[in-house]
Parts: C-alpha cells; sequence; structure tokens
C-alpha cells in the first residue's frame, strides 16, 4: 500500500484538438485540479492515434496511456476517427494482454469541449487506477528485458496488424456497443488468434533469437509458450529463412 | 483651455488618405470587434479611443464569468489583430469633435489630444518611464498603485507608445526634461499640440461602454473614500489581477496586509431610486461578485467571504453553476439583507455592516474589507455624446434604441453597440458589435472592398538547408504561470535542450511588444524554429504563427507549449511537480519543432450563398441582413410557417406588438428577391466544410441540394410541458405561454378572474435542469401588469425564488410592485402546493400553500387560475442538427458557441453560425441582436473570394505505397484516390478535399500517407521525449530511426 501511494505513474495522454484538448483547456480555466505526472500530446482527431504511437508510449516505460476523442456523433471530422480509435484501442487492449501487459493501462474516453470537470475526473480515476496497477512490467510481474521484447515484437508487428485489420476488422459499426460486442465475442478471438497471434509468436521468437541463441525449450519457457507451438514456429522460419539453427550452440539463431 | 484651442492645428485633409467606411468610436471589447468584423469584412475602419490604448474595462479586469478566463489574455490578440490588421486604423488619445452629414456621408472632426511622445518613434522600451522623477496615482490600476507622467498605459497596451500626463514637471513648470534626455529614440516632443483631424465615413458605430457607478456621488456612500478599507469591485478586479498594483496580492489599502474576512455589497448604485442611484438593474454585478468570490478563495483559501444580497441573478449561460460553486465553496456565506456601513474600527481600521436575517434579527459585523459590487453608470459625458452624435438618450442615459432592432440609434447612419445600449456583459457587448457591423454592411453594402487592403508579409527564408536554430520563449502570463511554474529555472533547462539557441521569459508573450521581441530574435539570432511556452494553442497559436510570418519564417516552424491551462492552472498546489511538467512540455515542443516541416497554405472558393436553419424571429432577421448585404440565402424552416416561438407571444414588457412586428418580418422575407424559404423542410444531409457546404434539404416531396458557404444554426427552443402543480390535471393551470394567447384572446375568465397565482422557476434551476430560464421573470412581470391593465381589481401573486428582471426591466418589476402585485419568495425544499378545493363559499378554487419567509408564517391563496413559468428547454431536434453540421451541445442541451466570452455566435466548427434560443433562453430584443451579430459573423466570411485553407493536410510517399487501399476507405471525404503511375496504382491526396484528421495516416500499414505537421516522425519524438532527455543533434541525424 505504501509504495502504491509513493508510486508517481508515467501517463500520456493522445488527445484531439476540437473535443479532448478543449476539455483539458476548459479544466485548466475553471481550475480543476489533477495529478501533475500526466502529460498530453494534441492530435486532430483520436482517428489519428496510430497503434504505433500507442507502443511507442509503452515501449518508452508509460505506466499508462490515455486517449481522448468527442463523444460518439460529434466527431469534428465526417469521418467519425473516434470510431477508429475505439477499435484501435479494443486491438491494442488486446496485443497488450497477449503479451502479458495489463490492457487496464490503456483508456480511451470522450470528453466534449464542455466538460472540463469530466476531463479532470477522468484524469484523477485513470491515475488511481494506474497507480493500482504498479510500474509497467513490474505490476506485471515481467522484467523489464522481456517487457522491452515483447513490446518491440508487437511494434514490428505493426504493418501487418494494419493489413489484417484493412481486411478483416474494418467494421461498419456506429455505436460503442456493437463495438464492444464484437471486441469481446469469439469471433474476434477466433481471427485474433488465427491471424495476429501467429505472427506475433514468430516476431517474438525472432526478437528473442536477436539476443543470443536458445534451444526451442528456453524459447518456450522465456516467452510462456508450449515447447510445441515453438518448434512449430521455428520450423516455419526456418523454411522462411528467417532462423537458422546453429549446430555449434546446439541452438537458434536468426537467419 | 482657450489658450489650448488656439494652439489646434488643422491637419490639411489628405484626398483618400481620411477617408474610411466606418468609424467606430471607443476601442473598448465592442469596438475592438465591430472594427475587426467590419476590416475582415472589406471595409477601412478608423477606431477611434479617447483614452491612450485600446482594450476598455475589459482590459482592467482579472478573468472574465462564468469560465475565469484570464480577461487580458483574451483580449490581447483582438489588440494585436487590430493592429495588424490592414484596415483598420487605431487612434487613441483622440477624441470626437463634431459629426456632420448623414449615413453614407458623414464628417467627423476628431481632435488628437498631444501624447508628447512621437508615435512613431517610441518602442515602448520604458527606459523614460524609469527616470522621470514624478510618481502620480495610476489611473489604470483605479489609482491604488503610483506610475509615473510618462508612461505607458498598461503593459499589453495597443499602441505600445508611452505618454505623458498633466503631473508632468515639464508642462507645468518647464522644469524637468529627463526624458528627453534618456529616450534613445529621440520620441520625446514637447511641442506637441493638440491636433484636428477631418475623417470622411459612411457609418459610425458608437461603442463608449459604460462608467462604473462612483459610490461618493450616492446618497448612502458606504464609507467610499471616507475609509481606506472600502473599495469598489473595479478596484478589487485591480487587485487580484497580477498586472495589478500589488502583482496580483490581495492587499488592504490601509496596512497592505492580506484581509481574511472581506464583505461584498451587491446593488450599490443599481435598483437603488435615490439621488445619484439608478432604478436598473446593472445585470453584470451578481456573476461577477461570484467571481471574485471564487478568485478570492483561489488566492487565500482560507479567506472568509460574505456577500451580502438582493435577488441574485443567475440568469446568464451556465451562471447557475456558476453561483453554486461559489456558494459551495467553504467559508463562503450569501445572506440575502438590505445592509449599511456601521463604522471604522479606528484601531484595525477593520469596517462593520449592519444587516438582518429573519433568523437573528439585526446583527452588526467586522470585516478586513468591503468590496461595493457597483453598477454601469452610462458613459461619462453621455449628454454631450448624444449632442455631437445628434442621438436620443433614453431617461437613464444610455442611448435611445429600437426595441425591435436595439443596435439602431435614432440617427440613420450610426449604429450602437455595447454597454450603450444598457447594461451588458461581455458576450452581449460582442454580439452586439457584430450585429452593429452587420447594419453598417446593409448600409455601405455598394462601397465593400473599394477602400480595402490585403496584408503583405516578407518573403520567406529557405531554411532546408540549415541545422535546427530554436528559439524558447516562456510566458509567465501575469502570475497565472508565474506563481506556481518557476519559469526562470524552465528557461534556463530550455537552453541545455539540443538546437536550442536562445531561450527568454516574458511577463505576456501575448503583448505586441513581445510579439515583436520575438520577431526581432527569430531575426537576430536567425532562428529558424520557435516554442512558445505559455497557454492553449487552441487560442494563441495563429497569433504566434503570424509573427514568424512577419518575420520571414514559414509559419509551421512553431509549436506552442501549453503550460498554463495543461500545467499551472491543474496543478496549483504542487509548485515543484508543476515546474518539472512545465520542463518537459517544453522539451517535448522542442522535440516536436526540430522535425517540423515548412508547409504551404492554399485558398479555397467560397460559395456566397448563406443557409439559415430555423424561421423564427433570430433566423429570419439574420436572413434578412445578410440578403441585404447581396448574399442569397435559403432560409429553413421544419414547421409549415415562419414565425417560431414570436408566434405565441402578443406583446413585450416595452409594449411593441408583436404580432404586427411578425407580419412584417415575414412580410420582408418573402418578398426579399435572395431569400428562399423553405418551409415544411427536413434537412437530411450536410457535408462539406467552410466556404463549400452541401446541404440536402427535402421541403413539399422534393429535395433540394444547397451549395452554400457558411450556415446559421436558429432553431430556437421549446417551452417545457410542466407535470407539476396540477397542469395537465386542471385547465385553470396553464403555462406562462398559454396565459398570454388567453389574455390576446381576451377570454372571459381570464381576465375576469378574480385572483391570479403565478409560479415562477417551473422544470428549471432544478437538479435535471440546472439553468435559469431567463425570461420567466419578466415575462411573468408582463403578462401581471398587463392584466392590471385590463382588471386593476384582480388579486395577483407571483410566487418567485429570486426575482431576475436584469437590466431596464427592473423598473417593470418596480411598477408591478406598485401595482400591488404582490411578490412571494419561496425555497426549493418548500415550493408551492396547489390543491383544487371549494372555498368556504362553496366556490371550485385552486388553493396554493406556500411559506412566506418575510412574514414567517404559511400563506393560502384561493385562486381561480394559476400561470407556471415552464422553463424553456432547448430544441427537441437540437441533437440532429448538431451532429449534421458538426456542432457541439453545451451540458444543458443548448448549442455550444466557440468561446463564451469572444466568439458567442461562432462555433467551434468554421463556416457554421448561431444564434437566438437555440443559444440560449433570451427575449426577443436579444434574440434579433443575436441574429445580427451571426449575420456580421457570416459577412466577415461570405464577403471574401477565398479562405485559406491549412497546411496540415496528407501526402502520399509513392515509393511506399502498396496500393492496398485502406486510406481511401477511410477517407468519407473522398480526398484519397487511386491514380496510374508506371510503377502502377498509387495513392494520391487532393489537398482541397483533405480535412487533416490524418485516419489515412492511422491505417497505412506502411507509412506512405502521412498527415503533414503530425507525422509519426513528429509524434514520435514527442512521445520519447515526454519520458527522457532529447538525444543530441549529431546522434539524431545519424540514426533517422524514424518509423
Amino acid at each position: 500500500m505504501g509504495t502504491e501511494l509513493k508510486f508517481k505513474p508515467k501517463i500520456l495522454g493522445f488527445v484531439c484538438n476540437w473535443c479532448c484538448y478543449a476539455g483539458a483547456d476548459l479544466a485548466g480555466v475553471s481550475r480543476y485540479q489533477y495529478p501533475p505526472y500526466i502529460k498530453l500530446i494534441r492530435v486532430m482527431c483520436s482517428g489519428r492515434v496510430d497503434l504505433a504511437l500507442v507502443l511507442r508510449a509503452f515501449s518508452n516505460g508509460a505506466d499508462g496511456v490515455f486517449i481522448g476523442g468527442c463523444w460518439p456523433g460529434e466527431c469534428h471530422y465526417v469521418t467519425e476517427g473516434n470510431y477508429n480509435a475505439l477499435s484501435m484501442m479494443y486491438l491494442c487492449r488486446k496485443l497488450l494482454a497477449h503479451v502479458g501487459v495489463n490492457p487496464e493501462r490503456l483508456r480511451l474516453e470522450w470528453v466534449s469541449a464542455s466538460e472540463g470537470i469530466r476531463f479532470a475526473e477522468v484524469m484523477n480515476d485513470f491515475a488511481a487506477k494506474v497507480r493500482k496497477l504498479g510500474p509497467l512490467g513490474k505490476g506485471e510481474g515481467i522484467d523489464e528485458n522481456a517487457l522491452k521484447s515483447r513490446l518491440e515484437a508487437v511494434t514490428n508487428l505493426v504493418p501487418y496488424i494494419k493489413l489484417v485489420e484493412r481486411e478483416r476488422l474494418r467494421l461498419p459499426f456506429k455505436s460503442e456497443e456493437e463495438y464492444r460486442k464484437f471486441f469481446t465475442g469469439d469471433e474476434f478471438n477466433r481471427l485474433f488468434e488465427e491471424t495476429v497471434a501467429e505472427k506475433l509468436a514468430i516476431s517474438r521468437i525472432i526478437s528473442l533469437l536477436r539476443e543470443g541463441p536458445f534451444t526451442t525449450g528456453e524459447i518456450a519457457k522465456i516467452l510462456g509458450l508450449t515447447a510445441s507451438e515453438v518448434s512449430r514456429h521455428l520450423n516455419s522460419s526456418v523454411r522462411q529463412g528467417l532462423v537458422r539453427y546453429a549446430e555449434n550452440l546446439k541452438a537458434f539463431v536468426p537467419a | 483651455m482657450e489658450k489650448e484651442l488656439e494652439r489646434i492645428k488643422v491637419v490639411k485633409n489628405l484626398t483618400g488618405a481620411n477617408f474610411g467606411d466606418v468609424m467606430v468610436v471607443a476601442g473598448g471589447i465592442s469596438g475592438i470587434q465591430a472594427a475587426l468584423d467590419l476590416g475582415t469584412a472589406g471595409f477601412k475602419v478608423y477606431l477611434v479611443e479617447k483614452s491612450p490604448a485600446i482594450g476598455g474595462h475589459m482590459a482592467q479586469l482579472d478573468k472574465t464569468f462564468p469560465t475565469n478566463d484570464c480577461s487580458m489574455c483574451i483580449e490581447s490578440p483582438k489588440f494585436v489583430e487590430c493592429k495588424r490588421h490592414p484596415n483598420i486604423e487605431i487612434m487613441t488619445y483622440t477624441e470626437v469633435d463634431r459629426v456632420e452629414g448623414e449615413a453614407g456621408d458623414f464628417k467627423v472632426t476628431l481632435i488628437k489630444k498631444p501624447r508628447y511622445v512621437n508615435e512613431s518613434k517610441c518602442t515602448g522600451c520604458t527606459t523614460c518611464t524609469e527616470y522621470c522623477p514624478v510618481v502620480y496615482p495610476d489611473p489604470f490600476n483605479q489609482e491604488i498603485s503610483k506610475n509615473k507622467a510618462i508612461h505607458i498605459h498598461f503593459a499589453q497596451a495597443i499602441p505600445l507608445v508611452a505618454y505623458i500626463d498633466e503631473s508632468c514637471r515639464y508642462l507645468k513648470e518647464k522644469t524637468c526634461t529627463v526624458c528627453q534626455g534618456v529616450c534613445k529614440n529621440d520620441a520625446i516632443d514637447f511641442s506637441q499640440t493638440a491636433e484636428k483631424v477631418e475623417v470622411k465615413v459612411g457609418a459610425i458605430i458608437l461603442a463608449p461602454g459604460y462608467e462604473p457607478v462612483d459610490p461618493k456621488k450616492l446618497r448612502d456612500d458606504y464609507g467610499y473614500g471616507k475609509f481606506a478599507n472600502v473599495v469598489t469591485s473595479l478596484d478589487y478586479e485591480r487587485l487580484l489581477c497580477a498586472t495589478g498594483p500589488y502583482e496580483g496580492e490581495i492587499l488592504r489599502p490601509s496596512d497592505k496586509k492580506h484581509p481574511h474576512k472581506i464583505a461584498w455589497i451587491q446593488c450599490v448604485g443599481s435598483r437603488q431610486v435615490i439621488p445619484g442611484g439608478n432604478s436598473y438593474c446593472s445585470a453584470v454585478c451578481c456573476t461577477y461578485t461570484q467571481k471574485q468570490v471564487i478568485l478570492t478563495k483561489d488566492h487565500d483559501p482560507g479567506a472568509e467571504c460574505t456577500v451580502f444580497h438582493n435577488d441574485i441573478r443567475s440568469y446568464g449561460k451556465d451562471f447557475e453553476r456558476f453561483f453554486q460553486r461559489a456558494e459551495k465553496l467553504p467559508g463562503v456565506r450569501f445572506i440575502r439583507s438590505y445592509v449599511s456601513i456601521g463604522k471604522e474600527i479606528p484601531e484595525t481600521k477593520n469596517i462593520t455592516i449592519k444587516y438582518s436575517t429573519p433568523d437573528d434579527g439585526v446583527k452588526e459585523e467586522e470585516f478586513d474589507m468591503v468590496v461595493l459590487s457597483v453598477g454601469l453608470n452610462p458613459p461619462a459625458g453621455f449628454q454631450d455624446l448624444a449632442d455631437k452624435f445628434g442621438i436620443e438618450l433614453n431617461s437613464h442615459g444610455f442611448c435611445k434604441t429600437n426595441p425591435v432592432n436595439p443596435i439602431e440609434t435614432s440617427r440613420p447612419g450610426i449604429f450602437v453597440s455595447g454597454a450603450f445600449q444598457g447594461p451588458l456583459d461581455i458576450p452581449e457587448s460582442v454580439v452586439t458589435a457584430s450585429g452593429a457591423g452587420s447594419q453598417c454592411g446593409e448600409l455601405l453594402a455598394c462601397r465593400r472592398g473599394k477602400l480595402a487592403r490585403e496584408r503583405t508579409y516578407p518573403p520567406e527564408r529557405d531554411v532546408s538547408k540549415e541545422e535546427p536554430r530554436i528559439g524558447v520563449f516562456v510566458c509567465h502570463c501575469g502570475a497565472n504561470i508565474g506563481r506556481v511554474v518557476d519559469v526562470p529555472s524552465a528557461v534556463e533547462y530550455a537552453l541545455t535542450l539540443p538546437n536550442v539557441v536562445h531561450a527568454e521569459d516574458n511577463l505576456f508573450i501575448c503583448s505586441t511588444e513581445a510579439a515583436q521581441r520575438i520577431a526581432e530574435t527569430i531575426r537576430e539570432k536567425g532562428l529558424n524554429r520557435v516554442v512558445v511556452a505559455a497557454c492553449t494553442p487552441r487560442t494563441h497559436e495563429p497569433l504566434f504563427r503570424d509573427t514568424l510570418r512577419e518575420a520571414g519564417i514559414n509559419q509551421y516552424f512553431f509549436d506552442m507549449a501549453n503550460i498554463r491551462e495543461h500545467c499551472s492552472w491543474v496543478h496549483s498546489k504542487e509548485k515543484e511537480e508543476a515546474t518539472q511538467k512545465a520542463k518537459e512540455i517544453i522539451r517535448m515542443s522542442v522535440a516536436r519543432v526540430r522535425h517540423l516541416e515548412p508547409l504551404r497554405e492554399f485558398e479555397l472558393p467560397v460559395s456566397k450563398t448563406a443557409l439559415v436553419v430555423g424561421g423564427g424571429v433570430a433566423g429570419m432577421t439574420c436572413a434578412l441582413s445578410i440578403a441585404n448585404q447581396g448574399h442569397e440565402v435559403y432560409l429553413v424552416e421544419k414547421e409549415k410557417d415562419l414565425g417560431g416561438m414570436a408566434r405565441r407571444i402578443h406583446y413585450t414588457l416595452e409594449g411593441l406588438d408583436v404580432q404586427a412586428y411578425l407580419r412584417e418580418l415575414r412580410r420582408k422575407v418573402y418578398q426579399h428577391p435572395l431569400i428562399h424559404v423553405h418551409t415544411d423542410a427536413v434537412i437530411t444531409e450536410s457535408t462539406g466544410y467552410v466556404g463549400n457546404f452541401v446541404t440536402r434539404v427535402k421541403s413539399a416531396g422534393r429535395v433540394t441540394e444547397i451549395k452554400h458557404g457558411a450556415a446559421v444554426i436558429a432553431i430556437g427552443a421549446d417551452e417545457y410541458k410542466p407535470t407539476e402543480y396540477l397542469y395537465g390535471e386542471d385547465d385553470r393551470v396553464m403555462t406562462n405561454l398559454e396565459l398570454e394567447e388567453r389574455i390576446a384572446k381576451g377570454e372571459e375568465r381570464v381576465i375576469n378572474a378574480r385572483s391570479l397565482v403565478m409560479i415562477q422557476c417551473v422544470g428549471c434551476r432544478q437538479e435535471d435542469r440546472n439553468y435559469c430560464s431567463r425570461i420567466c421573470c419578466s415575462h411573468s412581470v408582463k403578462n401581471a401588469l398587463k392584466l392590471k391593465e385590463i382588471n386593476p381589481g384582480m388579486d395577483i401573486y407571483i410566487l418567485f425564488r429570486d426575482m431576475r428582471t436584469y437590466g431596464f426591466r427592473e423598473d417593470y418589476y418596480r411598477e408591478a410592485a406598485g401595482k400591488e402585485i404582490r411578490f412571494v419568495r419561496y425555497e426549493p425544499p418548500d415550493k408551492p402546493q396547489v390543491e383544487a378545493v371549494e372555498d368556504e363559499d362553496g366556490r371550485r378554487v385552486l388553493r396554493v400553500a406556500v411559506a412566506d419567509p418575510v412574514l414567517g408564517k404559511r400563506l393560502e391563496i384561493d385562486a381561480d387560475l394559476i400561470a407556471l413559468a415552464a422553463a424553456v428547454i432547448p430544441p427537441a431536434d437540437r441533437k440532429e442538427i448538431a451532429g449534421l453540421f458538426k456542432v457541439s451541445l453545451s451540458p444543458d442541451g443548448f448549442f455550444q458557441e466557440a468561446h463564451v466570452k469572444l466568439r458567442p455566435v461562432d462555433f467551434g466548427a468554421e463556416g457554421v453560425y448561431l444564434c437566438g434560443t437555440a443559444h440560449y433562453p433570451k427575449h426577443i430584443s436579444e434574440a434579433i441582436s443575436q441574429a445580427y451579430g451571426a449575420a456580421g459573423r457570416v459577412l466577415t466570411l461570405l464577403s471574401r473570394d477565398t479562405v485559406t485553407a491549412s497546411g496540415s493536410v496528407c501526402a502520399v510517399n509513392e515509393n511506399n505505397c502498396i496500393s492496398c487501399g485502406a486510406c481511401i476507405s477511410v477517407c468519407m471525404y473522398g480526398a484519397v484516390e487511386f491514380h496510374e503511375t508506371p510503377r502502377g496504382k498509387k495513392a494520391a491526396v487532393n489537398p482541397v478535399l483533405c480535412k487533416g484528421d490524418g485516419l489515412c495516416n492511422a491505417v497505412c500499414p506502411t507509412g506512405a500517407i502521412s498527415l503533414k505537421h503530425y507525422t509519426n516522425k513528429e509524434l514520435f519524438s514527442q512521445i520519447d521525449a515526454a519520458f527522457s532527455d532529447l538525444e543530441k543533434p549529431h546522434k539524431e541525424n545519424k540514426a533517422g530511426t524514424a518509423r
């Protein structure tokens, strides 16, 4: 409890110019207080907040990442980018969970330009929640290097994920409930396992091998995968010329 | 004086040079807004101000209610805009002497008072002030602190030029010329004399504002001027202000100690029919006092604040919540009582106040300081002003106006805006300024653009071969930032950051002087990137971008670090952490500007047509004003007929025949060749952007596609259908509007009723509708007076919480009280009870029971009829309309303007404007003013041929494009398309259609398409800098790791 109180998390927010940034301004004008360890980056639309941006923040050690957009139906743009932000948020949370990072560290909220008080409330609440989660990695019980390589693996996969998103995850929904249903449903899970999870495992294996040679068993242990999964991925990676088996080391190394 | 006149020489009237379109008299916020609107709409404007700088009373205020925005911070960018505007000529220290001619052709004679400082030579360096030996009370600081005989009016003054006061020793006895000696620019010129200048203009706008009531002139002076620690609210405003007499410390005049226990006395000089007082309500004092209470508690959380008040008049948008906020603060008391000043305690100089409460009776209490909430008088010398301009005044000395056009004076071609119309707050002063602009435009439509000029900038320096050379400017914002953030240490830190070659701090970076300094520094130090660490880019970015342009640097080489709204104001108790955060925010900005690229803006054509949504009084008035300036207008109304809510209103307090007025208005609209009316119409779709909207309207089975440059939302409001007080169950219970309709019809049962009870605040000022409907108090008084006129014997009771007959409407309230209309106050926990019963004579009556706090007993009234002041509620179709035009709604459901104070009829979405009750409940005359205001704002857009589109659009790097089409599928603007290249299909952006949301950037798997100014590289650099120190430049260049 004591450390929880002392721990000052690092929180980075991406906020859209029209609603949430203005809401944050109003919080200031109205002098609603929130913790000073939250910093904001202005983008024009929450839909601009790329998976890569969020991952970059976590890779830099952010304990929490916040995305603030306009309320559904109030996006300043006809593109309604806030729904894209919503979709990205769910996907990113799934990815974080997949690599063992608590998905609660990423939060998306709608804050309108007139909701200064709500902005401050959200900040205070998110800060309290992130404090409870503890420092990134430590809170999850992952050591620093492992965390780093996992996030790197996900980051490397961003272009692929975007392609998958384009093909399989472009959703026509116009309500938050529909998004929630989809992303918590079986179909999404299956899709995720089929497409992203496979690639991610390979990406993580390759990332790990860059750090040094490992055996199948070691890899499985470090990455928390089963030995058979790892050997399946290694076989396909060898075929694709991504890794090779170094006879002298009795271990796998990058090709 | 005789001698003075002899010395006046007539300056030759140069043809053309002294010829303009409009003269705006007085440069307060209203005059400034009028000048800016007209200048932008293509007219040449003379802005004439009698004091040494523009700004008016708003410049003296510390903060503005109900958002507590820093007053100077929001006003000073307008000063700078005025000064830089190519079509505005500012003439300060100048008074109007004579006005001749007629509408379209006025000749105005001005007297330019001698400043004894050459305006073109003075740089505003203030060395002269430093050396000047004469100390005298500073008028800008309400004479609380001292200034010198030669000084600049205030720090952000426009023009930033010193002037010499009559206290100067040289002017008095020719004994001292030290200022001449120390002025390096040889700007001091004692030979200056008053100059007479003649200017020809087509129209005049009078915006002389108000004069605060001087308590010394009241019969009951409250000890002001006698007791040191009795100050006026304007004095107090200066005490609160960081640029005030004690740098924002609230100190008592007597001993310069912090007062702990402070009392405010409301209605000083207002609602007082006594010599020196005014019968009307000054309309702003309740809320400005609440603001001062909140700010006082901000300065000293332990302060005890007591407000002695009459009614609390929180009738404006968000005022009710503001009052609740003040009232809920610990140590704050609101006491409803008349008061008198007791005495000054000789030892402590404390003041005692006598007051009485129903519970405790008469008491005398001691306070450290007393603030008199003084009301608004007409401007000083109002009679003289009226004579000079040949206009009529009303009985209070304010400008006499036309109830259906409050902007019109009695003399054609002369318009009035701001508080000279009567007590108005800042947004109303701004609205009427834009409205006056629109009416000048109607008068002078044919000469628009003839005298206007465009601004020119120096050519841009090509910096593509240069290493980034960054300048960081950190603002104290008076004390707004400096009180929390250690600004000098932030400057020091900035200097350690890579590529930063210059860093400095400034008291107000938004002042013209500071802007000049930035421009000079860019030139002198060869800066090619600038970071300003100050307030929010949402208000101030345009100003600094302009500064960069003036210094010959591409305006996109700029970033603002928001260390005020996002730092000092939200972490005000954690100075160390806030300073650390400010440094980090600056670091993020520095990282970002290192990667910024120069961008080109481009011009988009403007469709010259307007769309007005809603055909009530506001919509029709707005449409007419736009059409009268030569623009086509489509007026879309969802009902079968034009007129809106006004169709149910028959007369106003001031005696206007509303139906006759409405018929005339409708006729004008239908007969106007440029107005196309669509009734029974539904808007099905609206797309496009500022200058180029396309809206589809379905009416009479046909769909019309309207191309328009601007849109005005004027969809009005609805009346609440009460569920309280037997409404709907008993036909003797009706709403105010229903009562009015029945009175107008002469319904026997109504006009012959023996007794009638009106109940105020039905459906609002409660949890689910936490706002005041503004109009109902006056509405009830109006109906009550009308009934008394028809049937003097009728017993009328008005059960109210606070009578909010603000402004001149107070006179009617007094009249009603004089006519034995009984006003009974009730408190919300103890609402009136209504019961249908038979009285002792067996007559069916409505028995109303209510606690009377004055009599301290329960009152039972047997009424024949009950009228309910039903709330004004937001229009039912607000959400659809807000969605169609991409504008926002306030928490109460009314439309949310771009800025409560200074952009009251604009929306955040460009090209869309707002007027009428869709904004907030308001009286007919107020809706008309606002409609003209919206028209004025529309004209600033439609009078231009092009609008400038942001350079922050998307672009494709074809080498990386894999033709996946992700960008094309997300862009609803259709800005991205494939085109054939030798290497196959590649995406390409049409920058004219791109709105810069950057969705395509977020979905592009290869990073081929990117949003300029928000590229991954730029954002990554910010993210990295949020967590750690910046890499040194050589490393950066080598690594080039942008993914």
